[in-house]
């Protein structure tokens, strides 16, 4: 219970970090930011009316001190008040930002869960066989991790969609079809997802691979896995059910933090895909200097990431309840 | 011989020829050894000096690489090694030019990530009681919040203001993991008999960081470091990809951004927009090749052969 309420207290505080983040940063910024930003969409086209006030009390720059601000900001943070969207104008940014959520959730969560299986799984096999081919072969894989992400995207999606048209082109489906629960979606919408899915999984494969690989190399010196080889059991029960049972343990905790790379990962994939996702929607407001959209994109995309290491953290808790204890 | 151009990369390196005994020779000697017994560690050496000389000394020897000319997406040829861009710049001039910016991006983002870790990190460690409590509770904050989105956001504040902000805003969010992980060896240094020793001789405080505690971390700094300069580079270029970065610089991700713009993939310029990518990637792998080979010296436990593993892998290879 005490575990619960400290790790409660810990995302709440991150999470009201985050918020004040967003409130501080158009402050610091020299010169007056509404002025800034209203300038820069205006080079753009025109500026929706009301867009002054619509800014300002979306910055938090409204009347009065900073703490009335402040709190102001809080309140309208809390109600989940972002403002209008400069981009989908006269969109809500909640509206927006609802029809790509969803979008994001499916793709990314069924390819990071794939990364990480064939990752533990290589990782092990590669640890076992340690100074075989297959665990030379584990250094390459810091290549393929080392490069940027949006190159090796493109590069794909130029051979595989215009030199050899295996996968369809941008879009998370054809526009052909209309949206909903029918066959001829689903399917569009999984050949789209298909290739996205492929670069997300080459290129974070890696670092699962090699944490298990070196965890399963650490794990296989100590002496229970000598006295279960000793007993002469079968090399594939040691292998699974002394060595990488143990060794996967500082994975699943390695994947609360890395769910922060996943999405960075994704919103990067998105905006090299034209995936209709959340990231699309973040280029996009940059693009456009859409900052009231900018800002809920962030603090949508933080939230998911706290909630999503809270629950990676009880669920831990409860399989290991030495972390219980650890502070 | 590829261990050739290693000796000039050593900061005090003297030919082991040299054989003075003792001091800094000695030294040299040794990690000259060391670099020898660790083959990812000499690869990886080599490509980095490789880079570091190209960066150095290659934009005096190329071309002005902002220069136009009339040969407008040729590709790879005798005048231009790499080929062209669109509006006839040399590819090859650019990517040298580039490879200095990416650098200094990349090492001064780093620095600044791996100084606000140590004074953290270590500070929190070394001070523990509430001061810990407050800096580490900073750190896991900024190491849950998802890191590009909020650079995102920063930059597109400060958007092409300077490379200076760039650097700035790569530090801000890249420092977390590193002063974690120093955190948690100064806890378990401090309670050590000699840092305690130094406490009863009633040396100062900052005397025992600096002098009993940090030369103790310096390995763990340098591959936090390493990975800090892989992320600053990485980071870098998928901001410049994003127009995120100030577009006079140049850079691997500034290439990356104006190829692109150019749709030189599309377009069949594939000389224009692989290079870079290209150059970053190899870059990237040396430097983890450098962590990985260190790991390998350092700790030997990684080490692939000692006698443990050489029975179970030779009890495999007769079963099979």
């Amino acid at each position: 219970m005490r575990y619960l309420l400290r790790k409660l207290g810990f995302y709440a505080i991150a999470a009201w970090m985050a918020v004040t983040l967003n409130f501080a940063l158009p402050r610091l910024i020299p010169g007056d930011p509404v002025q800034l930003i209203m300038a820069r969409q205006a080079q753009q086209g025109p500026v929706p009316p009301g867009e002054k006030e619509a800014l300002a009390k979306m910055l938090g720059l409204g009347n009065g001190n900073i703490f009335v601000q402040y709190w102001d900001y809080l309140v309208s943070t809390a109600q989940l008040k972002f403002g209008l969207s400069v981009t989908f104008f006269p969109t809500p940014v909640s509206s927006v930002l609802n029809s790509s959520v969803l979008w994001t959730l499916l793709l990314v969560g069924v390819s990071t869960v794939i990364s990480v299986v064939i990752g533990i799984t290589l990782g092990t096999v590669a640890g076992w066989k340690r100074g075989t081919w297959l665990d030379s072969l584990v250094p390459s894989t810091t290549f393929l991790a080392a490069i940027p992400y949006f190159w090796f995207a493109l590069l794909l999606l130029y051979l595989l969609t215009q030199i050899w048209p295996v996968f369809p082109g941008n879009g998370g489906y054809d526009p052909g079809v209309t949206i909903g629960w029918n066959g001829a979606f689903i399917q569009s919408a999984v050949q789209h997802a298909a290739l996205p899915a492929i670069t997300i999984v080459l290129s974070s494969v890696g670092g699962w691979l090699l944490g298990m690989r070196n965890m399963m190399v650490s794990t296989l010196s100590e002496d229970y896995v000598s006295a279960a080889e000793a007993k002469g059991l079968k090399s594939r029960t040691v292998m699974i059910g002394y060595a990488a049972r143990n060794a996967v343990l500082p994975s699943v905790a390695g994947f609360a933090i890395s769910l922060g790379f996943v999405v960075s990962g994704s919103l990067v994939m998105e905006m090299v895909f034209s995936y209709p996702g959340i990231g699309y929607t973040l280029f996009q407001a940059v693009s456009n200097n859409d900052y009231p959209l900018m800002q809920a994109v962030f603090l949508v995309i933080t939230f998911a990431v706290l909630s999503a290491n809270f629950l990676v953290d009880m669920l831990y808790g409860f399989v290991d309840p030495r972390t219980r204890q650890a502070r | 011989m590829t261990t050739a151009p290693i000796t000039s990369t050593l900061p005090t390196a003297t030919p082991p020829a040299s054989g003075s005994s003792g001091g800094p020779a000695a030294w040299a000697r040794g990690a000259w050894r060391t670099l020898r017994r660790s083959r990812r560690l000499t690869i990886g050496f080599a490509i980095i000096t490789a880079f570091v000389l190209v960066a150095a000394f290659g934009p005096l020897l190329s071309g002005n690489p902002d220069a136009f000319s009339q040969d407008l997406s040729q590709p790879p040829s005798g005048a231009h090694w790499l080929g062209t861009t669109q509006t006839g710049q040399d590819v090859f001039a650019q990517l040298i030019a580039s490879t200095r910016g990416s650098l200094v991006v990349g090492a001064a983002a780093a620095l600044l990530a791996t100084a606000v870790s140590i004074v953290i990190g270590i500070g929190g460690g070394f001070l523990g009681g509430w001061a810990d409590e407050a800096l580490s509770l900073i750190s896991n904050v900024f190491l849950v919040i998802p890191g590009l989105p909020l650079v995102i956001v920063i930059a597109s504040y400060v958007k092409g203001s300077s490379t200076l902000a760039t650097i700035g805003v790569i530090a801000l969010t890249s420092w977390a993991a590193s002063a974690r992980v120093l955190r948690a060896q100064t806890l378990s240094l401090r309670s050590r008999d000699y840092v305690q020793a130094a406490r009863l001789y009633g040396e100062r405080r900052w005397r025992i960081v600096l002098v009993e505690i940090l030369p103790n971390e310096v390995a763990i700094i340098v591959s936090q470091f390493i990975f800090a300069v892989i992320f600053a580079i990485l980071t870098q270029a998928g901001l410049a990809f994003l127009g995120l970065d100030d577009p006079s610089a140049m850079t691997w991700g500034n290439m990356l951004y104006f190829a692109q713009n150019a749709e030189a993939l599309s377009g069949g310029s594939w000389w224009w927009f692989v290079p870079p990518g290209l150059c970053i990637a190899v870059f990237g792998a040396a430097l983890s090749l450098i962590s990985f080979g260190l790991d390998e010296v350092l700790d030997p436990r990684l080490r692939v052969h000692r006698p443990r593993s050489g029975r179970r892998t030779r009890t495999k290879g007769t079963a099979r």
